[in-house]
């Protein structure tokens, strides 16, 4: 009988969701009605009957499938899919051990991909579904000291756009969001004067919040942005 | 689960495609049916990758991963007919269940 009803509801996948933006949006949905399938490496903080949690490390191909088939076992769908899970690193490119930059490519990098293939595998066959990436701002403002971080987001703003063209026949919009620092855990080890350069890089000047990252999602996923795929925007005023 | 069963699977997925594409050979597949090259596009062989994955979770219990590097990369593609295709799943099935 539950699941009947959760088959009327909107599911939306979101990765990294222990704690952080993933978290708060994963609470703003459920409060909504939505049904929400997040992850992480560790236990869920939430507990909420319309939450389901995996385990796992999105770099983890299996993992993932497995995922993903749960889901569709349980609810028959998945409507929406924020790849949100991402670690942060600020380093000079000469002091950047190499296991730390896979590490960022396999998390920001290829998480988004094995989610994006595996959960486009169902959305393909219902023939809609929305997904949205995440990039930064450090990307288009190129800064110092986040060469690889602002790499493996440049990738996912590619495959942002070539996913888009390859997806749209299916019904599947691919978009992007590039927040600007929103103040959360990613960036608590980030020097206050390099946060404060950053800030003045932007056309509006301040930390981005919740609500700013949440308002770009909710007109990226509206149906009635049917027809905007491929596109990136950035929080704050910054410009490519 | 014998070959039979995941031949009787590709064929069931392959008829479903030609369903869709209105395309004779694949709605009359057997074994011999050429795929890729032949009766199948890219896109194509992106559908058949998608229904056989959901099918042999759902069927057999195993999730695996098609568009492995071995299939990618392999001069003779298992994606050129249902037989290859069939045996190719059998391996990797196989593999899944010896871990």
């Amino acid at each position: 009988m539950k699941k009947k009803i959760y088959k009327m509801e909107q599911v939306i996948v979101i990765s990294g969701t222990r704690k952080g933006l993933g978290k708060q949006l994963a609470e703003f949905f459920l409060n909504e009605g939505a049904v929400v399938c997040g992850c992480s490496r560790g236990r869920a903080s939430i507990a909420h009957d319309q939450y389901r949690h995996f385990e796992l490390d999105v770099a983890d191909e299996k993992a993932v499938m497995s995922m993903t088939r749960a889901i569709k076992k349980e609810f028959g769908k998945i409507d929406v899919l924020l790849n949100n899970a991402g670690i942060a690193a600020m380093n000079h490119l000469m002091t950047t051990p190499y296991e730390n930059a896979r590490t960022v490519f396999n998390t920001n990098f290829f998480g988004t991909f094995l989610f994006t293939r595996e959960v486009s595998k169902l959305m393909m066959r219902q023939k809609s579904g929305r997904i949205v990436n995440y990039t930064t701002v450090a990307t288009p403002l190129d800064l110092s000291g986040e060469s690889v971080y602002a790499a493996s987001k440049a990738a996912i703003e590619s495959f942002t756009r070539i996913s888009a063209k390859e997806l749209s026949d299916f019904g599947i919009r691919v978009n992007a969001i590039g927040p600007t620092p929103v103040e959360t855990d990613l960036i608590r080890n980030i020097p206050k004067k390099k946060l404060d350069e950053l800030l003045a890089q932007q056309a509006i000047g301040r930390f981005g919040t919740f609500e700013d990252v949440l308002n770009v999602i909710q007109f990226f996923i509206d149906d009635r942005s049917e027809f905007i795929t491929g596109q990136i925007i950035y929080l704050g005023g910054v410009m490519k | 689960m014998s070959g039979n069963e995941i031949t009787k699977l590709v064929i069931d997925a392959v008829k479903e495609i030609g369903s869709d594409q209105e395309n004779d050979d694949l709605m009359n597949a057997t074994e011999k049916t050429k795929l890729f090259g032949n009766n199948l596009d890219s896109m194509g062989v992106v559908f058949l990758v998608t229904i056989l994955e959901e099918s042999i979770s759902d069927e057999l219990g195993v999730d695996i991963a098609l568009a492995d590097e071995r299939a990618m990369s392999q001069k003779t593609s298992p994606f050129r007919s249902v037989q290859k295709l069939s045996k190719y799943i059998q391996m990797l099935v196989d593999e899944e269940k010896d871990l």
